[in-house]
């Protein structure tokens, strides 16, 4: 049928694209290019097999590291065959249960045996298998498949699995934002399809990424950075389509006094930009010229007129002059673009009528969140994320004392999963700490006039004690 | 107003949500001529809404005023009439992210409750997505669907009176995501399975005690689905406050270096957090999983 056909379209993995690797419950972001070489979860292998598979597929390592779909399942699991014991008392850990050494082990791998085989050997060699109790073994099955088994399963990234994995891997790098803390933030902002948001984040890009894979690709982020530029590797790794990227904008934080006043000069240099491209330029000029030199320089030596060696000096001035407008022109049309995208954003920034601001970053959050907020309509959601929860007792009362806002929120979340198996159900043995902090709110109109007490203002504080007269 | 889509002028039909104060809010439907009488006094829906900018300040009759704010889903499920036990924000967000949801998702729900969690749903998927839900309590079906038009996302939404335990969804194949709140779960995981995509999505059950938990995870595996995961997530709020600690009076000290004056009770102020009296501490368990292709 033409239509399963274009629907499988969608679902088939593809050379160049963003993929995430899965085995367990370990994940990696990761490129497809062919030929190249993947390290995950100690094993090393090529993707170039994976393409024209459809995503979710599960393959099989093999020796060589190519990769090829595994097949069904072969029925280990079920131990009902296999005779059990009924409990441990006469189980002695000595060490010495397990017949198979690690040599044994790798030869056996060198044979090229596929997990399940391994794990058959083990059991097959282990003089307490049969003695365990059926859950016991059970264990000891899942515990071997997670260390055998060499298949790697190929997912199409999403928010959820890109956010398990950065908090799985490289929390410091996304300021240990849990994925539940994440999932708040996109809900209480709001965060939909045809919204104009504002992200400050340095998160690796992740939340922007996020917020923009909740928006479709309508509307429009406008990520405001710090320093120099926007960084967004993150992004990279959702593996959205081009027409996504024309929703975002980026806008730096150093020009927003300068934006809400009035005063942005769209067409003045980046100063940060035009230190940097002068050396580079001027190195640039000097690496190309004694290439152009060393190029005519063989032509120079066949000639052996002085009229050729003038000639070859000419070419070799008139080369350096077209190196020199190339690169006058590139610069000039990079200039230009930036000036662009600049105007760009101050356009959608100017109009003080943002629909939600999601900040979440390294930085103390309470000058970011009184700057920004200003560029927010009124009734709308904002969110800022810390790792701690004294900055976000700032932001509150700083916000407090300002007014125009409401609905002013401070929480975390408490996650913690469960194994399910019959008999078998209780809370996982560890749980992960802490996952931030969230201050949430909503603007409303703001009023020159308004004082901060008033019937209506139900102070969120009710006031301190007052203090029994001391009787000394 | 849309409850998908902002708009900054408030209208006659629209519906807004009034803000008394902290934890004090309520949906009121704008309409001409009418009145809505709070604490501080009546708000008169023609001179005072109509035709002002969402975010305002109303200056109530009795001299108190209030602020009337943009619908949202998230203040939607903290001021809607409940006819049934309703999921709050905290477990509607980590259901979104975990279902994937975004826009163009096409979602199954059941059963529709009181519609918190579907509003949710409505914003996340739209423009171009759609939520098939299935209500089997006839009356609760009538005014879920009265509430999609009054909130003008009815053309995202299609509201079944049927069980799903029995009749399933409605449809089949489309589904990206399903997601389940009914008293016996595992009686739906075939029919979850049939409504959706042959490609693949994701399936969430809530349930409030351990043992439907387990049947549904049984019945999950039994139909092959993968990544099978249960959690509970709990939300803490910490309220901030601003604390005096009285310091004790160990009397006169001759060996310290600055003159303290005995007569004045010395106090500690400090700014902290403390947690509310009573928090909710469950909700319900959970369980998530991944439909292979098939």
């Amino acid at each position: 049928m033409a239509d399963k056909q274009d629907d499988d379209a969608m679902y088939t993995i593809n050379e160049g694209d963003y993929v995430v690797l899965k085995r367990g419950d370990i994940f990696k972001a990761v490129q497809i290019q062919s030929r190249k070489k993947m390290a995950f979860e100690k094993q090393w292998f090529f993707l170039d097999n994976a393409v024209g598979h459809l995503y979710g597929t599960t393959f099989e390592i093999l020796p060589g590291g190519s990769l090829q779909p595994q097949k069904q399942k072969d029925a280990l699991s079920s131990t009902d065959a296999m005779e059990a014991g009924t409990d441990n008392r006469n189980i002695v850990d000595d060490g010495k249960s397990q017949k198979l050494t690690r040599d044994d082990i790798e030869t056996l791998k060198e044979q090229g045996l596929k997990g399940q085989e391994i794990i058959q050997q083990l059991i097959d060699n282990s003089s307490t298998f049969r003695d365990k109790t059926e859950y016991a073994q059970d264990k000891y099955i899942k515990k071997k498949k997670k260390k055998y088994e060499s298949t790697v399963s190929i997912l199409k990234p999403t928010c959820r699995i890109l956010a398990l994995m950065y908090h799985g891997r490289e929390p410091g790098k996304i300021c240990h934002l849990r994925y539940d803390t994440l999932a708040q933030m996109l809900t209480l902002a709001n965060i939909h399809a045809g919204s104009k948001v504002l992200v400050f984040e340095t998160c690796a890009g992740l939340v922007l990424g996020a917020v923009m894979e909740r928006m479709g690709g309508y509307g429009s982020v406008i990520q405001m950075y710090p320093g120099g530029g926007p960084v967004r590797a993150g992004v990279e790794s959702f593996g959205f389509p081009p027409p996504f990227h024309d929703t975002l904008h980026d806008f730096p934080i150093c020009q927003v006094n300068a934006l809400l006043a009035g005063t942005l000069d769209t067409s003045a240099k980046d100063p940060n930009t035009a230190d940097a491209t002068h050396p580079h330029v001027a190195a640039e000029e000097t690496a190309t010229q004694p290439a152009t030199v060393q190029r005519d320089g063989p032509e120079e030596a066949s000639m052996d007129t002085n009229a050729s060696g003038h000639c070859g000096d000419q070419r070799v001035d008139e080369e350096r002059e077209r190196g020199k407008e190339a690169k006058a022109e590139l610069k000039r049309a990079k200039q230009e673009q930036r000036r662009k995208r600049l105007e760009a954003a101050a356009a959608q920034l100017e109009g003080r009528n943002a629909d939600g601001l999601v900040i979440a970053s390294r930085f103390h959050p309470c000058p970011v969140l009184m700057s920004l907020l200003r560029f927010l309509a009124p009734s709308r959601p904002f969110v800022v994320y810390s790792q701690y929860k004294e900055p976000l007792v700032d932001c509150f009362t700083k916000l407090k004392e300002q007014g125009g806002t409401v609905n002013l929120r401070l929480t975390d979340t408490w996650l913690r999963h469960y194994q399910v198996l019959p008999n078998r159900t209780h809370p996982v043995l560890l749980m992960s700490g802490g996952g931030g902090y969230l201050l949430s709110g909503t603007t409303v109109a703001t009023e020159q006039s308004a004082p901060a007490t008033s019937a209506a203002d139900l102070s969120q504080e009710p006031a301190p004690k007052r203090l029994k007269a001391s009787e000394s | 107003m849309s409850f998908v889509e902002y708009s900054d002028i408030i209208q006659d039909g629209d519906v807004a949500i009034v803000y008394l104060g902290h934890d004090s809010m309520m949906p009121i439907k704008v309409q001409h001529g009418a009145q809505t009488q709070t604490r501080y006094g009546a708000i008169r829906h023609s001179t005072d809404l109509i035709g002002q900018r969402y975010g305002l300040k109303v200056t109530c009759t009795k001299g108190g005023w209030v602020h009337v704010l943009h619908p949202t889903p998230e203040l939607w499920t903290v001021t809607l009439p409940h006819r049934t036990q309703i999921l709050y924000t905290t477990d509607i967000s980590v259901i979104t992210m975990m279902l994937e949801l975004k826009p163009g998702s096409v979602v199954c729900e059941s059963g529709t409750g009181s519609g918190s969690l579907s509003h949710a749903i409505l914003r996340t998927v739209a423009p171009t997505g759609h939520l098939h839900t299935v209500e089997f309590h006839q009356q609760r079906a009538e005014k879920a669907a009265e509430e999609f038009r009054e909130h003008r996302v009815d053309h995202l939404v299609t509201v079944r009176n049927q069980d799903v335990c029995k009749e399933g969804f409605g449809v089949t194949g489309v589904a990206d995501a399903v997601f389940l709140d009914i008293p016996s779960p595992w009686e739906a995981v075939g029919h979850a399975k049939a409504a959706m995509k042959r490609h693949g999505g994701r399936v969430c059950s809530f349930s409030p005690c351990i043992e439907q938990v387990q049947r549904t995870c049984e019945a999950l595996a039994k139909h092959s689905f993968q990544e099978i995961s249960t959690m509970e997530v709990l939300l803490r709020t910490h309220d901030v406050r601003t604390v005096s600690l009285p310091l004790p009076d160990f009397g006169p000290d001759d060996t310290a270096q600055k003159k303290e004056t005995p007569s004045k009770q010395a106090v500690f102020m400090l700014k902290t957090t403390t947690p509310p009296r009573e928090i909710p501490g469950h909700t319900g368990y959970l369980t998530f999983a991944t439909k292979p292709r098939t």
